[in-house]
C-alpha cells in the first residue's frame, strides 16, 4: 500500500498554510510529520482524512480496497476524542465498532490492552484525560483500518502510556499498516520525518 | 443527639435505618385510619359523595406547598453552610413534591367535574398548582441536566429560593388574572365553616400524608446518599487502575 | 444496517440519560401551552377554540428549540469528523440522527398532547385529531429544523439564530397542521387534503433534509 501526495497546497481562512508539498508512505512505514506550531501537521492530517479540501494537488492511496476512499480506511486520532460522558467505557467503544463497520475484534480484548478493562462499566466522564487518550486508542485497535492519521497522539499518556502505545503502533506496522503522526515528541519507534511549513 | 449529630452522612444513615421502619408502621396505620373515616364520612348535601375526593386533594394541595418549603430550607442549607446532605435533602424532596402537586391536580380535576362538567377549569387555585407543578418539573430537569451534583445543587438552591419568593407573586396575579376574567364559579371549599365530621378526616388523612412525605423523604435521602457513594467509589475506582496480581 | 441502528441507538441512549434534553422538549412545551390561557383569558369556549393551533405552535418551537445541539455536540467533541469519515453515507447518517432525535424528543410531545388537550377543553375527537396531525407533521419540522442544526456547526452559533433560519420554513407544516385539525374538529371542509399534504411535507423533508444537512456538514468542516 501506498499513500502519497503530490504538489499539495493547503490554503486555510484565506491564508497558505503549507504549499507544494510532497509525500509518501508504504506499508509498514511511520512518518513523524514535524513543524512549529501553525504549519500545518493538523490541516495535512485532516487533508488526508477527506476532512479539509486541498486548494491543490492530490492525495492517493494506492494498493487498498478498490471500492473504499482514503478516508473510510483511515483512522483518525485527532485532538477531541469523541467520547459521549454519558455512555459508558464499553458504551462508546462499542458504538464505535458498530458504527465504523469492517473487519472488528472484540472491544473487550482492546480495552485490556489499553487497561481500562477495570473501567469498562463506568461512564467515560469519570475518565482521567490520559484515560479518555487510551480509549479513544483503544478504537484504533478494535475496528481495523491500514491508514493512521494521529494528530499528537501522545498527549496527556504517561511514560508507561507512551511506551504501550510505541508498542501498538510497532505491531500495526508489522501487519503492513502505515501511520502518519504529527507530533511534537518522539514516537519511541524509528519513523521517517517530514517536515511543513518552514522553508523560509 | 443533637443536630451536628445529623448533619454527619454516617449518622444520618444509621439513625433513619432504626427510624425508617417505624416510620412506615406509623404511617401505614394514620393512612388506614385516615382512609376508613374518609370512607364512613358523611356524604355532602350538595356535592354527594364527591365530597370524598377532598379528604386526598386537600393534603396533597398542602403537601405540594410544604415540600417546597422544606426545599427553600434545603436551600439555605446549602447557599449558606455549603452542606453536603441540605443538597441531598433538596434533591431527594423535588420528586416527592412534584408527585404530590401532580395527585393535587389530578384530584382537583376529577373533583371539578361533577362540578364544572369539564376535568379543567381555569380556576385560580388548580392554575397556582399547575404552575407549582411546571416549576417542579423545570427544577427536577435542571437536577438532571447537570452531571456533578454539588455543581446542581447550587443552581438549584437559588432557583428554589427564587422561586419560594416569586410563589406568592404568582399566586397573587393568578388571583387577580382569574377574578379579572371569571365570574362567581369559584368552588367555595374548605375553611372554618367545615363540619366536624369532616375535619377529624382531613386532619388526619393530612397527618398520614405529611408523616408519608418525611418517610419518603427520608428513604429518598438514603438512596442518594447512597448514589453519591456509589458515584464517588466508581471514579475512585477509574483513577485506581487495573489491580495487578 | 448495524452502522445505523447502532447509531440510533447511542442518540436515544444519550438524550435519555442525565444530561441528555429530551424532557426538556415536553416540559417547554407544557410550558408554552400553559402560558397561552393567561394571555388570552381562560374563555374555555376561546380555548377550545384555539386549542389546536396553541398546541401546534407549542409544538413546532419545542421541536425546533431542541434540535440546537443536533450536532454541534457530535462537532464539538470530534464525532462528526469520524462519521463523516465511516463508511456510512454522511447524508444516511444525517437522517437517522433525525430519526433518533424525532423518536426522543418528537414523540414525547405527541404523547404529552392528550394532557394539553385536557387543559384547552378540546373534546377526545379534537385531542386525537390533533395528536394525529402532530404525529404526521413533527416528522417535517425535525428534517427541515436539521438542516438549520447542520448551518448551526458551520456558523459556530446555534439558538436563536436557529430559530431565526428554520422558523420560516416551517410555515407549510403549520398551515396545513392547523388546517388538518381544524377540518377534523369543525368541519366542513375535508381533513383528507391537508392532512395529505402534511404526510407529503414529511416525507419530502425525509429526502430534502439530510441532503441538504450533508452538504452544509461537509461545508464546514474545518
Amino acid at each position: 500500500m501506498r499513500l502519497s501526495g503530490r504538489e499539495v497546497d493547503c490554503v486555510r481562512g484565506g491564508r497558505e498554510v503549507f504549499s507544494n508539498l510532497n509525500f509518501e508512505v508504504v506499508s509498514g512505514e511511520a512518518v513523524a510529520v514535524v513543524g512549529p506550531n501553525g504549519s500545518g501537521k493538523t490541516s495535512l492530517l485532516r487533508l488526508i482524512a477527506g476532512l479539509l479540501v486541498p486548494a491543490r494537488g492530490s492525495i492517493t492511496l494506492e494498493g487498498g480496497e478498490a471500492e473504499l476512499t482514503l478516508a473510510e480506511q483511515a483512522h483518525y486520532l485527532g485532538h477531541r476524542d469523541a467520547l459521549k460522558p454519558a455512555l459508558s467505557v464499553s458504551e462508546n467503544l462499542s458504538f464505535w465498532r458498530d458504527f465504523l463497520g469492517g473487519a472488528a475484534s472484540d472491544p473487550a480484548e482492546s480495552l485490556a490492552t489499553v487497561e481500562l478493562d477495570h473501567a469498562a462499566h463506568l461512564p467515560a466522564a469519570y475518565l482521567s484525560a490520559g484515560q479518555r487518550r487510551r480509549l479513544s486508542i483503544a478504537r484504533l485497535l478494535t475496528v481495523y483500518r491500514p491508514v493512521w492519521l494521529l494528530d499528537e497522539p501522545t498527549n496527556a499518556l504517561d511514560t508507561a502510556g507512551q511506551k504501550l502505545f510505541a508498542s501498538l503502533i510497532g505491531d500495526h506496522l508489522a501487519r503492513g499498516g502505515l501511520i502518519m503522526a504529527a507530533t511534537h515528541t518522539p514516537l519511541g519507534i524509528t519513523a521517517r520525518t517530514l517536515r511543513v511549513g518552514d522553508v523560509s | 443527639m443533637t443536630l451536628i449529630d445529623l448533619a454527619n452522612p454516617t449518622r444520618f444513615l444509621a439513625l433513619t435505618a432504626r427510624l425508617l421502619p417505624w416510620l412506615v408502621v406509623a404511617t401505614g396505620i394514620l393512612l388506614a385510619v385516615g382512609l376508613y373515616q374518609s370512607a364512613t364520612a358523611p356524604d355532602d348535601y350538595q356535592q354527594g359523595a364527591t365530597v370524598k375526593i377532598m379528604f386526598i386533594h386537600v393534603p396533597n394541595a398542602w403537601l405540594s406547598m410544604f415540600v417546597w418549603a422544606v426545599m427553600s430550607l434545603a436551600a439555605l442549607g446549602t447557599l449558606v453552610w455549603r452542606h453536603p446532605l441540605a443538597d441531598v435533602a433538596a434533591k431527594a424532596a423535588a420528586p416527592i413534591g412534584a408527585a404530590f402537586t401532580f395527585l393535587a391536580l389530578v384530584t382537583g380535576s376529577l373533583w371539578g367535574r361533577p362540578m364544572w362538567g369539564t376535568y379543567w377549569e381555569w380556576d385560580a387555585r388548580l392554575t397556582s398548582v399547575l404552575i407549582l407543578f411546571l416549576m417542579y418539573l423545570g427544577l427536577i430537569a435542571l437536577w438532571r441536566a447537570v452531571e456533578d451534583p454539588s455543581r446542581a445543587a447550587r443552581a438549584a438552591a437559588v432557583l428554589t429560593l427564587v422561586g419560594a419568593l416569586n410563589l406568592p407573586i404568582i399566586k397573587f396575579s393568578v388571583d387577580w388574572w382569574n377574578t379579572l376574567h371569571q365570574p362567581a364559579s369559584v368552588m367555595r371549599m374548605g375553611g372554618p365553616t367545615l363540619d366536624r365530621a369532616f375535619l377529624i378526616p382531613l386532619l388526619v388523612m393530612a397527618l398520614a400524608f405529611s408523616l408519608l412525605f418525611v418517610t419518603l423523604h427520608l428513604a429518598a435521602m438514603r438512596n442518594e446518599i447512597l448514589r453519591r457513594r456509589v458515584r464517588a467509589m466508581q471514579m475512585l475506582q477509574a483513577q485506581a487502575g487495573k489491580p495487578r496480581a | 444496517m448495524t452502522a445505523l441502528s447502532a447509531l440510533i441507538r447511542r442518540d436515544i441512549r444519550i438524550a435519555l440519560r442525565v444530561g441528555g434534553g429530551a424532557l426538556i422538549g415536553v416540559l417547554f412545551f407544557l410550558t408554552v401551552v400553559v402560558l397561552m390561557p393567561f394571555a388570552i383569558g381562560p374563555d374555555l369556549a376561546l380555548l377550545a377554540r384555539l386549542g389546536p393551533a396553541i398546541l401546534w405552535l407549542g409544538a413546532l418551537l419545542a421541536s425546533l428549540l431542541t434540535l440546537d445541539r443536533l450536532f454541534t455536540a457530535d462537532h464539538d467533541d470530534g464525532s462528526l469528523d469520524l462519521i463523516t469519515m465511516s463508511r456510512t453515507p454522511l447524508e444516511l447518517s444525517c437522517a437517522v440522527k433525525a430519526v433518533a432525535h424525532w423518536l426522543a424528543a418528537g414523540l414525547p410531545l405527541i404523547i404529552a398532547t392528550p394532557i394539553l388537550g385536557l387543559l384547552l377543553n378540546l373534546d377526545v375527537g379534537a385531542t386525537a385529531a390533533v395528536a394525529l396531525t402532530l404525529l404526521a407533521g413533527t416528522p417535517a419540522l425535525t428534517f427541515t429544523g436539521m438542516i438549520g442544526a447542520a448551518l448551526a456547526v458551520t456558523l459556530h452559533r446555534g439558538g436563536l439564530l436557529l430559530a431565526v433560519l428554520v422558523l420560516p420554513l416551517s410555515i407549510p407544516v403549520l398551515i396545513f397542521g392547523v388546517a388538518a385539525s381544524e377540518a377534523a374538529i369543525t368541519g366542513p371542509s375535508s381533513f383528507g387534503a391537508p392532512f395529505s399534504i402534511l404526510c407529503a411535507l414529511s416525507l419530502f423533508g425525509l429526502v430534502v433534509g439530510p441532503y441538504a444537512a450533508a452538504a452544509s456538514l461537509r461545508q464546514g468542516l474545518d
